[in-house]
């Protein structure tokens, strides 16, 4: 792993390096964005779990998808983004200037609101990411694997060769759940993965994210505060860019500390 | 923050928590009318507390209900949780001080045709205090004011007093004239359920501390 780590970060030398709490993976510190003059993020710090599942909440607005988007600096995509702190990931920053954000990505995966496969055969919606990252893996295997994890093997195991395009909602976006998973990252993102899908597709994403925590941190934002308190060990809450609250699941959820946080979760504004 | 959202569920707990109010207040009749009876061996008064005592029963059952259908289709979270938590969890002690009082009236019952071994003065009042009680931990329910658990216990202290010394009293009776026995092993059930009646009085109150802060009070009775 630390050998891995290495690679991820070429110049190792001039790469600033602390050490994790343990138990953490990620960490973010004195986090501050900007949408051109807009600031988005406000200092925002916080500790992410290893092998947890952390839901970020909040409403519209609120900063929860960009916050999630710095995490694996999806954000750089975008012009007019400044970004401002660090984010650590196994003791690196990956905003460091030698930091690639390509291996970034790699290793820390995300699944969108929308499931958007390739229109490639379901096979080689998996494989993708590991040809284009020159990954040496064995094709079948690497496919098995990812959608056995992403629980989607049983119902395509027969029709691998099918265009992706042709599964159903829930299954698409298991099909990026698996595609995400094939090229091995240590985290996985999830921004909204049920807003498109019906209750049994939004159970099945469930259950999968509580299997999936065995490997991989998870962190998802969703709108849907119940399936927050389903599926997450920790829940942030944010207002405005700031975060509010963060804490254990059931604790944001029975006994809240923050007034802020007691009346958007039960419905009293938002 | 935007304006307010999710109207008419909040209306909705609003309603439950009249319920229990008004559910309180009956049980505060019972106690009242069970001791009037009792007092003046009056058997319309014990009357009374049974149609009470039904009413409190059917209010156990809406509110159970009610709170059920909340959490089914509403997915109440934090205070609103504990709110209906604590609404499920006290609707049972106020269910226990109506059949209390209802035991009263069964002890005014077995005392048809006789008479009372002396004026009863202590009783009344520990029925005052246990009422007092029942009053303010439903106040403090429906204020959200777990201060009160203060002046509560305190009230709480007075009535385990009062349970020794007219438990002791009675038995000085029951001793002193083998023909007191009958009415002094009545006046021992109703001291006994007047102290149960206090309890739930404590337990009430307990609940509505978890509700206000989300902290369990660990009271040893």
């Amino acid at each position: 792993m630390i050998r891995k780590l290495k690679e991820l970060f070429k110049e190792e030398q001039s790469c600033q390096r602390i050490e994790m709490p343990i138990d953490k993976k990620m960490l973010v510190e004195d986090l501050d964005l900007w949408y051109g003059k807009t600031k988005a993020l406000k200092n925002i710090n916080i500790e992410l779990e290893e092998n947890k599942v952390t839901a970020i909440i909040g409403p519209s607005g609120c900063g929860k998808s960009t916050l999630l988007r710095c995490l694996n600096r999806m954000n750089d995509t975008i012009p007019s983004v400044r970004v401002e702190g660090k984010v650590w990931l196994d003791g690196y920053n990956i905003y460091d200037e030698v930091t690639d954000c390509v291996d970034i990505r790699r290793k820390v995966g995300m699944v969108f609101q929308k499931p958007n496969p390739f229109p490639f055969s379901i096979e080689n919606n998996i494989y993708y990411g590991c040809q284009v990252n020159g990954i040496d893996v064995d094709k079948g295997g690497v496919v098995e694997r990812s959608l056995k994890q992403a629980a989607l093997w049983d119902e395509v195991k027969d029709r691998l060769d099918e265009n992706a395009l042709s599964l159903s909602g829930g299954q698409q976006q298991r099909l990026c759940i698996a595609r995400a998973l094939a090229i091995e990252p240590d985290v996985i993102l999830m921004d909204e993965p049920c807003s498109a899908l019906d209750p049994i597709a939004t159970a099945k994403i469930e259950d999968l994210i509580d299997e999936l925590k065995e490997y991989y941190t998870v962190i998802i934002v969703t709108h849907n505060m119940q399936q927050a308190a389903r599926v997450s060990d920790y829940t942030a809450y944010m207002y405005l860019g700031e975060l509010i609250e963060f804490g254990e699941t059931t604790q944001i959820f029975e006994n809240p500390q923050e007034e802020n946080t007691e009346r958007y979760i039960t419905g009293r504004f938002g | 923050m935007g304006p307010e959202a999710r109207k008419s569920y909040h209306e909705e707990l609003k309603e439950l928590q009249n319920m229990v109010e008004e559910m309180g207040d009956l049980a505060s009749q019972a106690i009242s009318l069970s001791i009037e009876g009792l007092v003046e061996l009056d058997d319309e008064k014990v009357k009374m507390v049974e149609d009470i005592d039904s009413k409190i029963y059917a209010y156990d059952r809406a509110i159970e209900k009610k709170s059920l259908n909340l959490i089914a289709l509403q997915a109440p979270v934090a205070k609103d949780l504990r709110f209906i938590g604590t609404c499920l969890k006290i609707i049972t002690d106020l269910d226990r001080v109506g059949r209390y009082s209802m035991d009263i009236g069964k002890v005014t019952r077995r005392m048809q045709g006789k008479k009372h071994l002396k004026k009863l003065v202590s009783i009344p009042y520990m029925a005052q205090l246990t009422i007092e009680m029942v009053d303010l931990a439903v106040d403090a329910f429906v204020e959200g004011d777990e201060t009160k658990i203060d002046a509560i216990y305190e009230n709480e202290e007075k009535v385990d007093a009062l349970y020794d010394e007219i438990f002791r009293e009675v038995l000085t009776y029951m001793i002193e004239d083998s023909k007191s026995i009958t009415m002094g092993t009545q006046y021992v059930l109703v001291i006994r359920y007047l102290e149960r009646i206090a309890d739930h009085a404590c337990n009430i109150v307990e609940r509505v501390v978890y509700m206000e802060t989300g902290e369990m009070v660990d009271h040893e009775v």
